[in-house]
């Protein structure tokens, strides 16, 4: 965990690296990549396959803690499959497997036969495309994920259904009716309770698999701004179609077609200033 | 008045005028046969086992064991009695002059132990049937992969619901009764009528399972829960009222089968009623009167006539009450569940 002071010190290093970015060759700016903070989620050359089919193709790319980081692209490219090997979602199908390269979370990897699933989805929490609360109560969703690890005590769990709506931006809406079904909340209040289920079980990383796209305009304002709040505990990395989204709440945007990384780097540039050809087609709008 | 859009008769308008009246009239017979069978047995079978003095039912039809009915001229008058009254009067009259005395076996008393025993039965099969089904549909819908093995899984599954049920009494008669030695006896019953609903319970299942959404699986096993978990926190209870219908049917088939019981569970006539036994484990080794077995017998094993026809009709009577009364509790239990698992 990084101090406040260290954090806009980096802050800094980042933005004179920047600066000077196009006048350095690009050994030294490996070098000054070294000056980032140490990447909480390092992806190293990794191929997915889906069969016999190549889903991601040499993916490599470092994710930064306390960050929001979007994956883009058109359908098919392989984004939500990269962003579901995180928490290894892609164990539950039969034919997918990762070929190749590691996924490395705080410098473990998390393919390795030591690593229990069941930890790491702890400390990888996710927010699915279609909101998905449980048909239960708007109480008992939130606590699902502690009432599975055997924590049953009603003061500890109160506290956090509080805690975890209040930092879903939730609790002023709901807290009179906590007991009723979660089905009868509107489309855009079950995707912030999906949120506030994954941030309850306190994991550091959330990842986000197209959370707006089945809101409408205002529920997806609420959504992106309450995704700019968690970003100060959390790590997010979100899968969007929607490029607007992806320039308006993250840090660092990557870019994939068919399989493949294009490119990575911070948003502002990749939206005003990309380096690859296909990235300015697609965010242009000439495909995709 | 002519325009152009009047309705002028075509052949292709005749010939579904003709379709459409020939599917309406084949649909109509059956609801007229259903409405003839239920109705036939409803009348004949009513009058034995409703009466129109208190209590409005015959009591002694439905909680008393079947007795041989004697049809005797005695002094010039014409009695009917069971064997108990007989006894008693044939002590108490030693010098009436008897004529025309014919016996009905099981024509007197009642039907009491083929209810106990066809609910006994299906209680028990449809224990044993739901744990074994829901255990296989779990591990078929949740765990299984997709492969050669399971394949040949399935495919036994489907031509398992395909097989005869005297296949699966004759199969019951060699496993259970002679191989486990368990003799003519409820727990063989059990097993031969549970293996015979299996496969359409595993399937109905199955199915059941994967109907409740991806989502639910997806959203716990994200949050940290184990598989197991998700199945039975998460899965399991959304799926259970769709396993409750597969049971509805599944009890009316395991109550109305006649051939996997006659020769592993059924007996024709029985003194003990099952609670009657000296030790808890005679309990599971007694064969049992059934309702089905007893409409057989008394239909095809004695005359039919005036005497006898009031427990034939009145055990039909019973026995399709007694089917709908287990179904409907299941039927009760599922819109229960409906309510408080809803999604």
């Amino acid at each position: 965990m990084s101090t406040t002071l260290e954090k806009s010190a980096n802050q800094k290093k980042k933005e004179e690296a920047m600066s000077i970015n196009s006048l350095i060759n690009p050994s030294m700016e490996s070098m000054m990549t070294e000056t980032k903070p140490k990447p909480i989620i390092e992806i190293d050359n990794v191929d997915f396959y889906y069969g016999a089919t190549k889903a991601l193709h040499g993916i490599t790319l470092n994710i930064e803690p306390k960050k929001v980081t979007a994956f883009i692209g058109p359908s098919g490219c392989g984004k939500s499959t990269l962003l579901r090997c995180i928490n290894r979602m892609n164990d539950l199908v039969d034919i997918a497997r990762v070929g190749a390269g590691q996924f490395r979370i705080s410098g473990v990897d998390i393919y390795h036969p030591s690593v229990d699933v069941i930890e790491l989805r702890k400390r990888v929490g996710m927010v699915f495309q279609k909101s998905n609360p449980f048909p239960k109560s708007i109480y008992e969703n939130i606590v699902y994920g502690l009432r599975i690890q055997g924590i049953n005590d009603k003061k500890r769990l109160d506290e956090v259904v509080e805690k975890s709506l209040r930092g879903a931006a939730l609790w002023d809406e709901v807290k009179d009716r906590l007991h009723d079904s979660a089905l009868g909340l509107s489309g855009g209040q079950m995707q912030r309770i999906c949120i506030a289920r994954a941030i309850a079980v306190d994991p550091e990383i959330i990842l986000m698999d197209e959370p707006c796209s089945a809101l409408d305009p205002i529920a997806t304002a609420k959504v992106e701004e309450l995704i700019h709040e968690l970003k100060t505990k959390f790590t997010i990395v979100i899968v969007t179609h929607n490029m607007q989204q992806a320039g308006r709440c993250s840090d660092t945007t990557a870019f994939f077609y068919l399989g493949k990384l294009i490119e990575i780097g911070n948003t502002e540039k990749i939206f005003t200033n990309p380096t690859q050809q296909q990235t300015e087609d697609y965010i242009t709008g000439r495909f995709g | 008045m002519e325009h152009a859009f009047s309705n002028r008769p075509t052949k292709a308008k005749t010939t579904q005028n003709i379709a459409f009246w020939i599917m309406r009239s084949m649909t109509y017979t059956i609801v007229i046969l259903a409405t003839l069978i239920f109705g036939t047995i409803f009348i004949k079978g009513g009058s034995t086992v409703f009466q129109t003095s208190f209590p409005f039912v015959n009591t002694t039809f439905l909680f008393s064991k079947p007795e041989t009915l004697h049809v005797v001229t005695s002094d010039g008058n014409k009695l009917q009695m069971g064997d108990k009254e007989w006894r008693a009067y044939s002590e108490k009259n030693p010098e009436a002059v008897i004529e025309d005395h014919k016996t009905y076996v099981y024509s007197a008393g009642g039907i009491f132990p083929c209810i106990v025993g066809t609910v006994l039965l299906v209680l028990g099969s449809m224990t044993i049937a739901l744990t074994l089904g829901v255990m296989s549909a779990i591990y078929l819908s949740e765990y299984s992969k997709h492969g050669l093995f399971i394949e040949w899984v399935r495919i036994s599954i489907a031509n398992l619901a395909g097989v005869p049920s005297i296949v699966f009494g004759l199969f019951g008669y060699g496993i259970f009764v002679i191989f486990f030695g368990w003799n003519v006896s409820l727990l063989s019953g059990w097993f031969t009528l549970a293996f015979m609903v299996l496969p359409v319970i595993i399937t109905s299942s199955e199915e059941a399972m994967r109907a409740v959404p991806k989502g639910f699986r997806e959203g716990s096993l994200a949050l940290g829960a184990t598989k197991w978990q998700t199945i039975t926190g998460n899965v399991l209870p959304y799926a259970i009222p769709g396993i409750l219908t597969s049971s509805v049917l599944s009890i009316s088939r395991v109550a109305g089968e006649t051939a996997p019981i006659m020769f592993t569970a059924a007996y024709v006539v029985r003194d003990e009623l099952p609670w009657e036994v000296s030790k808890l484990s005679d309990f599971f080794l007694q064969g049992v009167q059934a309702l089905p077995y007893h409409i057989y017998v008394v239909s095809s094993k004695i005359p039919q006539n005036e005497y006898t026809a009031r427990v034939q009709w009145g055990g039909a009577f019973v026995f399709l009450v007694v089917v709908l009364a287990i179904a409907m509790t299941s039927v009760v239990m599922r819109s229960k569940m409906r309510q408080k698992y809803r999604w």
